[in-house]
């Protein structure tokens, strides 16, 4: 097959992950309107937490839902212990300070429990590749995971009661109340979900990057970059963005600018968005009267 | 027969700005009262004091239990069905969704089917466009939307805030008959909120006037509308 159709394809597969983060930045973003800073940092450090179960004897698979279910509970408790207080009134620098603040504790907490050194970590995949050599297992195996996901959160969204009362929650909050929507409680599983969602993408990237507590720097700016090409208030313009993002990293990491210049061409993004078409290619633009 | 709703000398706050200062008013089972008064007189504010959505002092009670206090979605739970001002609207939402919010805080799911088919009885327009976005409605259907929407809690009391709000003549007489309708066919009290004095005084059994937050006077709905001094300096018609 064509080496260029190849490249395509291993970036689609790690595009799943910038995906998979972009779709929690979102998340967060259309409940409070501030990007979460700190939504990298929740997923290296609910990695961590799934490296230590597998290191205590643990299956891949049992740690891995464990994992996720831990880092639920542990986005509900964010939001209902540091980010509720902000909530009531129009705080929006307070809330970012408390994003910021987030970001320092988890990561300085990760480096302090599990040191700073790199560790691997270990994939469920088969190791041989596919197409030759272009996709290794774990590519196809966590592309697999990825989309498994992002179609039952769709699924969430899109067909339960619980799903809908939590967009009408983000969308309108005083409606939302006046049909009996616990609106401060949907907030909270809202984070709980990107906290699990993060998991995810962190879990699933480790393997690639080796296991350290700025591991997922680079993969948050590739996630915001995606969310911002696909509208940071549009959750599935945000995933496929994050897609488009993989594939566009591996693309010109090969034909243009190499690899030492590829998270270039994210900041070059997030900038050229930002000025050209802030809405993003699936957004909606927002006009406020002053 | 004991009121359905009683407010006994009400305040209402909004920051440190006292907006309504003692009202009191009763709501009968089954009955449509209004809440007559011009604009700023608290009659909106007098809704909002009702289901909790903003500082209040007093008394509040529904069925009997006191419910002032109560976040806004517990009394709805209650049975108290709020069409706000603006119509709340979930503009990205279709029209489908919109009506299953209403019956979100319902257990009985499985009877759903029967209350959309009640819904869309009342306004078969929405039938048509069940599955276009509700933003894009006009004025006059989001606001039938937000009364199917109510209707779809199965509430024992709807308060309704200014339904005759920018829409044409033709359509306020549609959605007062249709209100009245659902009073009598589905036994649900209201709380008619009107600036348009002399549709709701048609409607309404009973009536309240307001002026900058306190009763000024009640009574039956005839009795206020064959008062002339009341008619001119209060509800300018």
């Amino acid at each position: 097959m064509d080496a260029f159709l190849l490249q395509v394809l291993s970036g689609l597969a790690t595009g799943g992950i910038y995906a998979s983060l972009a779709l929690a930045v979102v998340m967060i973003y259309k409940a409070t309107h501030v990007v979460n800073f700190a939504q990298g940092e929740m997923a290296m450090f609910s990695t961590y937490l799934a490296w230590q179960l597998i290191q205590w004897g643990m299956p891949y698979w049992g740690a891995f839902f464990l994992t996720l279910a831990i880092s639920f509970v542990g986005g509900v408790a964010i939001e209902r212990i540091v980010i509720r207080p902000f909530e009531s009134h129009d705080a929006t620098l307070s809330v970012v300070t408390v994003f910021i603040g987030l970001f320092l504790i988890l990561n300085s907490l990760a480096g302090w429990t599990w040191e700073y050194t790199l560790k691997s970590f270990p994939s469920p995949f088969p190791a041989e590749a596919y197409l030759g050599g272009y996709l290794s297992g774990h590519q196809a195996g966590l592309f697999a995971v990825v989309l498994v996901t992002l179609a039952i959160v769709y699924a969430f969204f899109r067909f339960t009661p619980l799903g809908l009362a939590m967009r009408a929650a983000a969308e309108n909050p005083v409606s939302s109340r006046l049909v009996g929507i616990r609106v401060g409680w949907m907030l909270a599983l809202g984070w709980g979900l990107a906290a699990a969602l993060g998991a995810v993408a962190g879990i699933m990237v480790a393997p690639l990057v080796f296991l350290e507590p700025n591991m997922m720097g680079f993969v948050l700016i590739y996630a915001f970059a995606g969310a911002l090409l696909g509208g940071i208030d549009n959750p599935w313009g945000a995933v496929i963005g994050g897609f488009a993002m993989g594939v566009l990293e591996n693309i010109m990491g090969v034909y243009v600018v190499g690899t030492e210049l590829k998270l270039t061409v994210a900041l070059v993004i997030i900038i050229g968005v930002l000025v050209v078409k802030p809405a993003g290619m699936f957004g909606r633009t927002v006009v406020t009267r002053v | 027969m004991p009121a359905l709703l009683e407010a006994r000398e009400l305040h209402a706050f909004y920051g440190p700005t006292h907006v309504l200062h003692g009202v009191s008013f009763a709501i009968e089972p089954g009955g449509i009262t209004a809440l007559l008064g011009a604009n700023g007189a608290g009659k909106t504010t007098s809704l909002r004091a009702l289901c909790g959505m903003i500082a209040t002092r007093g008394e509040v009670l529904f069925d009997g239990r006191p419910v002032r206090g109560k976040a806004t979605e517990d009394v709805v739970r209650l049975g108290v069905a709020h069409v706000p001002e603006g119509r709340g609207t979930f503009a990205s939402l279709s029209v489908e969704e919109n009506l299953r919010l209403g019956a979100y805080s319902r257990r009985d799911r499985a009877s759903l089917q029967t209350d959309f088919e009640r819904v869309y009885h009342y306004f078969p327009r929405l039938k048509e466009r069940y599955q276009q976005q509700a933003g894009t409605l006009s004025g006059g259907e989001q606001q039938m939307l937000a009364v199917s929407r109510a209707l779809m809690m199965r509430p024992r009391l709807m308060l309704l805030d200014e339904p005759s709000f920018g829409l044409a003549p033709l359509l306020v007489q549609a959605i007062f008959d249709i209100l009245r309708a659902i009073n009598r066919d589905e036994k649900v009290a209201m709380l008619l909120v009107e600036q348009n004095a002399a549709q709701a005084l048609d409607i309404a059994d009973h009536a309240y006037v307001l002026e900058t937050g306190r009763v000024m006077m009640s009574g039956p709905s005839a009795e206020i509308r064959s008062d002339d001094a009341i008619r001119r300096s209060y509800l300018g018609y």
